[in-house]
């Protein structure tokens, strides 16, 4: 069963197209990366996903309704940031969010939201750091706790926006691991925006790849070809596989990040 | 003498209203920091300054003038929702023109100079009970709509992406402490006048966040700071005749000063 579903989904702003007639179905438990260069709409893909943007033409559902009543049964994790070293707020508190931060009024946990804010913390390795001000904290162990917090609230789908940028990379494993291992024991599915598809190889599914207004679905071996590449882009893209990895070369207005 | 003036009636309201004005200064505080809102907290405040001087001018009560310019650019600033450095910049263009006009209102109004006086450098000893009762009833109103959005207005402040996917209204948010804010500064410049505000919306809340890294926490120690402060200053006050804002603002830094030189405690 499928948990999104776009039907001819179309998005432009004002006369710029960012894709059009989009149709796209992610499984249960499915790992889908979408690639692209900058501003070819991935964030805006997401944006759509919870919806905080309309579609200019075309349905989307999740889980059979509409993004925006689904929004506390999706986990997000976005793109990471600096906290202030000041900030008073502990690692648990960030994770806490994900819980009640969207109820009205103060207040304590209840014994059992508490219990299962200490498992999320235990899930993803985070207890030892629970209690650290976030802002003191690496960015690999602040994405651990993103997951926590995206995952707390045992969300339907996850979404999840660069979570790899500026992490080295064995925290990029750890993070990759983290997610896969969720799909895998609860069939969440993952929709992983990233800009390089290397890290994220022996996990993904499927690849969405959007550039120049147009867009491509299919295996990485479906998609990241040199002849599909170059018909999204308009120019010679060259898709070379060296030891394992997938190097493209030529991409207009960006260099290749390969780490 | 002190024991003498501790007998006074216009003692126990400076003590009272110092009480109410701080525990909202102290509570709002760390919103603001949180926000990095300062630069806007003195906006706030001097045009505070500009209403009542407006007030004065055409033969209204101060308070209510101030009310009205804090109230006023809150909102214009909550509503706009500007982010980073054009956000700066907006304040600072307001904050100026702001400023001129009040300057304009105090040369036209013909009353005494220490209103003004008192307006910028505050005049905690010479409240009465219908501005004490004023000053209590704001206070309740803005510590109990605090209270009913503390949850989402935290989320909001220290991770507003995440806030907004969850489906939270991080514009009215927004909207809301802006105009909680403009409602507590009005209520501080009363004690500590335009200039001073800071000193009970800050300095406690940026103090007690090196103190804790708990929200909960550091909410409670910035009001305590904040009241100390108040209370400390206006005591200090009778026993020494210097200005009770002169007492208030170097308690609170003095508190801020010791809060960044003691380490900071992990939980």
């Amino acid at each position: 069963m499928s948990v999104v579903s776009l039907q001819d989904v179309a998005l432009r702003y004002g006369s710029r197209t960012l894709f059009e007639a989009l149709d796209l179905e992610v499984a249960d438990g499915e790992f889908l990366a979408v690639l692209g260069p900058n501003g070819a709409g991935k964030t805006s893909l997401i944006r759509l996903l919870l919806g905080l943007l309309e579609p200019s033409r075309g349905r989307i559902a999740i889980d059979g309704r509409p993004p925006a009543e689904q929004r506390t049964s999706v986990g997000y994790v976005p793109q990471q940031r600096a906290f202030d070293r000041d900030l008073p707020l502990r690692g648990r508190d960030l994770v806490r969010f994900g819980l009640d931060g969207h109820r009205w009024g103060a207040g304590r946990l209840r014994p059992d939201a508490a219990a299962r804010l200490d498992a999320a913390l235990a899930d993803v390795g985070a207890t030892a750091y629970a209690e650290t001000p976030v802002g003191v904290l690496s960015g690999g162990e602040q994405q651990r706790l993103r997951i926590a917090q995206a995952l707390v609230c045992d969300p339907k789908l996850l979404l999840v926006d660069e979570p790899l940028l500026s992490l080295d990379l064995a925290y990029q494993q750890v993070v990759v691991l983290l997610l896969d291992r969720r799909r895998r024991s609860a069939g969440t599915p993952v929709v992983f925006v990233t800009h390089d598809v290397n890290p994220i190889l022996p996990v993904v599914d499927r690849v969405l790849y959007l550039a120049g207004g147009a867009w491509a679905i299919g295996t990485v071996d479906e998609v990241m070809t040199s002849e599909t590449l170059s018909r999204l882009y308009g120019a010679e893209i060259d898709v070379l596989r060296v030891r394992g990895r997938v190097v493209v070369v030529g991409t207009p207005g960006e260099e290749h990040h390969d780490h | 003498m002190f024991w003498q003036l501790l007998q006074e009636h216009f003692v126990h309201s400076a003590l009272l209203a110092g009480a109410v004005v701080s525990i909202v200064a102290g509570a709002i505080g760390v919103f603001v920091v949180a926000r990095g809102l300062s630069f806007a907290v003195h906006a706030i405040s001097e045009l505070g300054f500009t209403g009542a001087a407006a007030a004065l001018v055409i033969g209204l009560d101060p308070v209510v003038g101030m009310f009205a310019g804090s109230l006023l650019v809150g909102s214009v600033l909550g509503v706009l929702s500007l982010r980073g450095s054009e956000r700066d910049s907006a304040i600072g263009a307001v904050l100026a023109f702001g400023l001129g006009l009040g300057v304009l209102f105090l040369s036209l109004y013909q009353g005494y100079a220490t209103e003004a006086t008192n307006l910028l450098f505050g005049s905690i000893v010479g409240v009465s009970d219908a501005q004490l009762r004023t000053l209590a009833v704001v206070a309740a109103v803005v510590l109990a709509c605090l209270l009913a959005i503390y949850r989402p207005l935290l989320f909001a402040s220290v991770d507003p992406e995440v806030a907004e996917a969850r489906g939270l209204p991080v514009r009215a948010l927004a909207v809301a402490i802006f105009l909680l804010l403009a409602a507590a500064v009005a209520e501080a410049i009363q004690v500590v006048g335009v200039l001073l505000v800071l000193t009970l919306v800050i300095t406690p809340a940026a103090a007690a966040q090196r103190l804790t890294a708990r929200p909960g926490r550091a909410l409670l120690i910035s009001v305590a700071i904040a009241f100390v402060s108040t209370e400390g200053g206006i005591l200090l006050s009778l026993e020494r005749s210097w200005p009770t804002s002169f007492f208030i603002t170097t308690i609170s830094f003095a508190c801020y000063v010791a809060a960044r030189l003691s380490t900071r405690r992990r939980s």
